[in-house]
């Protein structure tokens, strides 16, 4: 596989993502390390081909934003918005990730070796998390869709207002948040959860150590009854 | 007997006319009514129906000795406008200032959201999605298209933001500044649910803040991502519901936006809570000299574009607002008007929904007779998206013309050349918010002496 590389001491984030939205017949297979990222945000941005691409260090907002098809591995940390609104391919943090990791992802794996803040998951809409530290509060709001696994502990008011998302946690949860409740694993989610840790390099960790959670589904429908509720 | 019965008549106590109360009034009490027998606020679609200050309350000038005017039909009054000048590689070039507003599939049928796209690229304007993503027809029949970038982030996804001519990051919007909506299951249709992942005929609630940025400095950082995954093509506008103009078009500026959307508190929603639209944020009139102050502080008027919206009838309200400082103007509610919606042909239809023509706002309920604010497969058949493309292109040429019709008769050979010095206002409140003097005075509250 052809190695390409970029060193943003040198080289413009703009003309970095502007050689990575090339034509895709040009860039499939190929591999991209990219050198030198000191928290830069908005890096490997909207990529579309398959890339192999390796931010080797620390990055800020939004890193691999909005990707489809394409790998990105952060050797490092990522800021706020990893991943965000992903639609496939596979995102791997092997540091920390800020807040609203994942948030609105509709397709593909986002995977944290580390802690995650605030909010991760946040508007999940189909996409997969795997989070092998612990999350901050308010963690799958609202989440649409998709599956949430959280080898860790979670914070307050998790899945709060969630939608269809599953959520499958292996530590404590400090409270969960508005018509999210534990739910019965069933023999389906088992095999997702089972997948998804085989995937994200858990297959050691068994399925049978987590607790799902989903929606009550009480407040699908807005009624006065529930006002209190919000 | 007959005179002492006229006297009797004549000594009889007087009675009083009976006397509606101007506080408690017809409305007032059958909102208390229905809150009492329900124990749930209203919620409607619609902009503030209230009377507020608004462009009726300014006039312009016109020539005489002072000024030359320009022979209507003659002399040439520029109409067109770029936006997206600042950063974007591909601004926008349109050939009306009147621009459609960001209204959703969901909340509009396809045919609508169809007539809008056919109607709008006919005049050479554009059209802007909503919640809930693009949709092919929208794309299709638009030829300029805006696409909003909004919290909930229905149907988001990178190729429509690469195929969009322009993206508008949706903070706020006028009828609900700090709001975020609510779409009711029957309107949840197959298609709509999954444009945006949610399961079928649920209440779907959008959200009011952005999932992933808080603040200004964290929206430069979201406006950058997007500008990096297009390539710095599109422009980048900003949408804010009027509330703190000054401030708020100020850091949209510092945040890297190429366009300010302002939309004051008569622009329309699919559907909020009536408490929310006539109490919460400022009428259009009262926001506009703050947006431009801002821009001017910093050196961006004409720069960074202001699109300002909410009430915009006719083409003395367009004139009025490029005239106080915006380089262009939104239509929602118009725009349906002209599409067909409230129509009174449909008059015996809207009675039995218990409204009339004119006043029916029950847009979440699908119900809509005219088939413009529904998902009901039969009602939408009623909108014929060529014929009503049509009607709407007449509408925005119809304005557009008397725009001209205005600036022309002030001397000035393009909208953009109206300025604040063409008006004046009728009352003291439009005087002092649109800081122009009051008619027969030179007296602007706030700014001058009387």
């Amino acid at each position: 596989m052809e190695t390409l590389k970029f060193d943003l001491d040198t080289k413009s984030l703009r003309e970095v993502n502007q050689f990575l939205h090339g034509d895709a017949s040009g860039l499939n297979g190929k591999s991209i390390v990219i050198e030198n990222p000191n928290g830069a945000h908005n890096i490997a941005v909207g990529l579309k081909a398959e890339l192999d691409v390796t931010i080797k260090g620390h990055a800020g907002y939004y890193a691999a934003g909005m990707n489809q098809i394409a790998k990105v591995t952060i050797e490092g940390s990522a800021g706020s918005g990893v991943a965000e609104n992903m639609m496939s391919g596979h995102v791997h943090v092997k540091g920390f990730a800020s807040n609203a990791a994942g948030a609105t992802a509709n397709g593909g794996l986002l995977v944290i070796d580390g802690d995650a803040g605030l909010r991760c998951a946040i508007a999940l809409k189909g996409a997969d998390i795997v989070v092998g530290g612990s999350v901050g509060s308010f963690s799958a709001f609202m989440a649409q869709a998709g599956n949430f696994v959280i080898l860790g502990d979670a914070g307050e008011g998790l899945g709060d207002s969630i939608y269809e998302a599953k959520v499958f946690v292996r530590g404590k949860v400090k409270s969960l948040g508005a018509d999210c409740e534990e739910k019965t694993m069933n023999a389906e989610d088992r095999q997702i959860l089972a997948d998804l840790l085989k995937k994200s390099g858990y297959a050691d960790v068994s399925p049978d150590s987590f607790k799902q959670y989903g929606s009550a589904r009480t407040l699908y429908h807005f009624h006065v009854d529930n006002a209190g509720a919000y | 007997m007959s005179d002492e019965k006229s006297t009797d008549t004549i000594h009889k106590t007087p009675q009083t006319s009976p006397r509606q109360s101007a506080t408690f009034d017809e409305y007032t009490n059958s909102e208390i009514r229905r809150a009492a027998a329900t124990g749930i606020y209203d919620i409607r679609g619609g902009g503030s129906k209230r009377k507020l200050p608004h462009f009726d309350d300014l006039l312009f000038l016109g020539a005489s000795v002072s000024r030359y005017p320009l022979e209507g039909y003659r002399e040439k009054c520029g109409t067109d406008v770029v936006l997206g000048t600042r950063f974007a590689k591909k601004p926008i070039y349109l050939k009306t200032p009147v621009t459609i507003a960001g209204m959703s599939f969901g909340s509009l049928s396809g045919p609508t959201k169809e007539a809008l796209g056919r109607g709008a690229s006919a005049v050479g304007t554009s059209t802007t999605t909503g919640d809930g993503g693009m949709t092919p027809e929208e794309r299709g029949h638009s030829t300029t298209l805006v696409y909003q970038y909004l919290p909930s982030r229905y149907g988001m996804n990178p190729d429509d933001l690469r195929k969009a001519d322009a993206i508008e990051v949706v903070i706020g919007q006028g009828a609900k500044p700090g709001g975020g909506g609510m779409l009711l299951g029957q309107k949840i249709t197959k298609r709509v649910a999954k444009m945006r992942c949610l399961p079928e005929g649920i209440d779907q609630r959008s959200a009011c803040r952005h999932p992933d940025w808080t603040g200004p400095d964290d929206l430069e950082i979201k406006i950058a991502e997007i500008r990096e995954i297009t390539d710095w093509e599109k422009p980048i506008y900003v949408k804010i519901g009027a509330t703190r103009p000054y401030f708020d078009v100020a850091l949209a500026v510092k945040a890297g936006a190429d366009v300010v959307v302002l939309d004051g508190m008569q622009g329309g929603t699919a559907a909020t809570q009536e408490v929310f639209i006539e109490h919460v944020g400022l009428p259009i009139l009262a926001a506009i000299r703050p947006a431009v102050q801002a821009l001017q502080d910093l050196g961006m008027h004409r720069k960074v574009q202001l699109i300002v919206s909410g009430g915009i009838r006719n083409g003395a309200d367009v004139a009025k607002a490029l005239a106080l400082g915006a380089d262009a103007v939104a239509i929602g509610t118009a725009a349906l008007i002209a599409l067909g919606d409230n129509d009174p042909h449909l008059e015996k239809e809207y009675r039995k929904l218990g409204t009339t023509a004119g006043a029916y706002d029950d847009w979440h309920e699908g119900k809509d007779p005219a088939g413009i604010t529904t998902q009901d497969p039969e009602l939408m058949k009623r909108v014929d998206p060529i014929k009503a493309g049509h009607r709407l292109a007449n509408y925005i040429t119809v304005m557009t013309m008397e725009a001209q019709i205005v600036a022309r008769a002030c001397g000035k050979s393009h909208l953009h050349n109206l300025e604040p010095e063409d008006l004046v206002a009728l009352t003291i409140e439009a005087s002092a918010m649109a800081q122009v003097p009051l008619a027969g005075t030179s007296w602007i509250p706030g700014v001058t002496k009387f």
